[in-house]
């Protein structure tokens, strides 16, 4: 019934159904869309799932509701366009980007920059080097050291050099704790303990949280009039 | 004892009542196959396994991010809906409203509050679930597109919020998103065009105001919940939560 060309079946191509066979379902050797997971002990979602899900519900509504009473959502003046705050700020998401802003022009802190990082974090799961997940020190020592010490010390050039000390100093604490794995780490055998067993992208997502928390909390509270530094706790002549 | 029979039994006549059967059409959800009825005969649920790994379920798997997450995102929209009762997305009447709900409508201040924070919290729980998941390599084959879909819902959930920021259209909305959007211009050839665009002008004004109201209360959800469609279906189809061996803990009892 169905003639088989170069290894593929043809069906219901033709458009006489009482001359060509009509495909009602091909059986083929692929998986489908869904994916076995790993074997384990499993609970039916109804009811245990739901039960959670409801209770987690409820204890986040009752939450938001407590907060909603003590505490209140800003309201200021009518806004004017004449009359600009000093310093004007983004919500607060955006002033880890503002504060890089300070730092860096418009061009590379604004566009740049967000789009790497967003770049970034959608071909995590495409390199092979964030699933293999193997200890940062476990190829080439020797290497991977030159080319750690060769990055850390552009980054520091690049960083003092355009004074982003807010961005610095995460920076060093990130490459100093990366440093002292390496002393730590046998030089034959595996690394034992939680720092030294880190692979690669773990080092560059806690550096980018790390950085990106320093900069909006000091965005946040430590910016003032012109951006400069200001401590939270002093107040200020109006 | 009585009481609870006594609803029993009231909560039994009436699931024997044929309005109750033409809703449901299973019986109560005693035997795994009303059970797993009661998930897949249901539009709602799913979204979801009829089965899940009894790992998935503790808490450090997931501490619920995502459901958090997703809880926020539905508090917002019904209160959302609500405040739209009470707002004219125009200038000034923006803020006029705004001081109406403050001392003439019935609990605005508490309506706008639990929006405001659950905006902020929404912003907080995207992050930490990504983070989450990133440490958890629960981002690894087979769950990397799903991974691409949360980071669009990550951007779609920044812009909502950054689109709510203009409407109250007092002072600090203005100058947030006047800050904001003049690093669009920074983008190189097509930059003023681009903030002419979305701001529906050279300034903040009017314009765009009413373009912030539109994209914050109708395109933007849309979107949000079309790609948060796709993500549940997705941990679903991607084979669910990642377990991994650790998790299961020493056996302590």
């Amino acid at each position: 019934m169905v003639e088989k060309k170069e290894g593929s079946y043809q069906a219901g191509f033709g458009s006489n159904a009482k001359k060509d066979p009509v495909r009602v379902v091909f059986i083929t050797k692929t998986t489908s869309a869904k994916v076995t997971g790993e074997a384990g002990p499993q609970l039916m979602v109804f009811p245990h799932l739901l039960v959670r899900e409801a209770i987690a519900f409820m204890v986040l509504v009752i939450a938001l509701v407590g907060l909603a009473l003590f505490w209140n959502a800003p309201l200021e003046q009518l806004a004017n366009p004449l009359l600009t705050p000093n310093p004007a700020k983004a919500p607060w998401y955006f002033l880890g980007l503002q504060e890089l802003l300070h730092y860096f022009p418009p061009l590379v802190a604004g566009i740049v920059i967000p789009t790497l990082v967003v770049i970034a974090l959608v071909v995590i799961p495409y390199f092979n080097v964030n699933i293999q997940g193997n200890p940062l020190w476990a190829g080439d020592r020797k290497r991977t050291l030159w080319i750690l010490l060769t990055v850390i010390l552009v980054l520091t050039f690049v960083l003092a050099w355009t004074h982003a000390w807010t961005v610095l100093a995460p920076t060093e604490v990130i490459a100093g704790l990366m440093l002292y794995t390496y002393s730590v780490t046998p030089r034959r055998g595996a690394p034992t303990g939680y720092l030294p067993t880190r692979p690669l992208p773990w080092w560059v997502m806690t550096w980018f949280i790390l950085v990106a928390v320093v900069l909006t909390v000091v965005g946040t509270f430590f910016r003032g009039p012109g951006w400069s530094w200001v401590w939270p706790w002093r107040s200020h002549g109006s | 004892m009585s009481t609870t029979s006594s609803a029993e039994g009231v909560l039994e006549r009436l699931r024997a009542t044929r309005v109750w059967r033409s809703v449901f059409r299973r019986g109560p959800a005693r035997t795994n196959r009303t059970r797993s009825l009661a998930v897949f005969g249901n539009l709602f649920l799913h979204f979801l396994p009829v089965k899940v790994r009894e790992k998935s379920l503790r808490l450090r798997a997931s501490y619920y991010l995502g459901s958090i997450s997703f809880v926020l995102f539905v508090v917002l929209v019904v209160s959302g809906v609500l405040l739209m009762f009470y707002y004219h997305p125009a200038v000034p009447d923006a803020y006029r409203d705004m001081k109406d709900l403050q001392f003439v409508v019935s609990n605005g201040v508490f309506l706008r509050n639990l929006h405001r924070v659950a905006a902020h919290l929404m912003v907080v729980a995207v992050f930490w679930h990504m983070f989450h998941v990133f440490y958890r390599g629960a981002y690894k084959p087979p769950h990397e597109f799903n991974w691409v879909v949360g980071v669009v819902l990550l951007i779609v959930t920044l812009f909502l919020s950054y689109t709510g920021y203009l409407l109250p259209w007092d002072q600090l909305a203005f100058w947030a998103i006047t800050v904001g959007t003049n690093i669009i211009s920074a983008m190189p050839v097509i930059g003023k065009q681009v903030r002419f665009e979305s701001l529906g002008g050279n300034i903040v004004g009017a314009n765009a105001l009413l373009r912030f109201y539109v994209l914050h209360c109708v395109i933007l959800p849309l979107v949000a919940i079309v790609f948060i469609a796709v993500h549940f279906w997705r941990v679903q189809k991607d084979g669910g939560l990642t377990v991994r061996e650790k998790d299961g803990g020493k056996k302590r009892r």
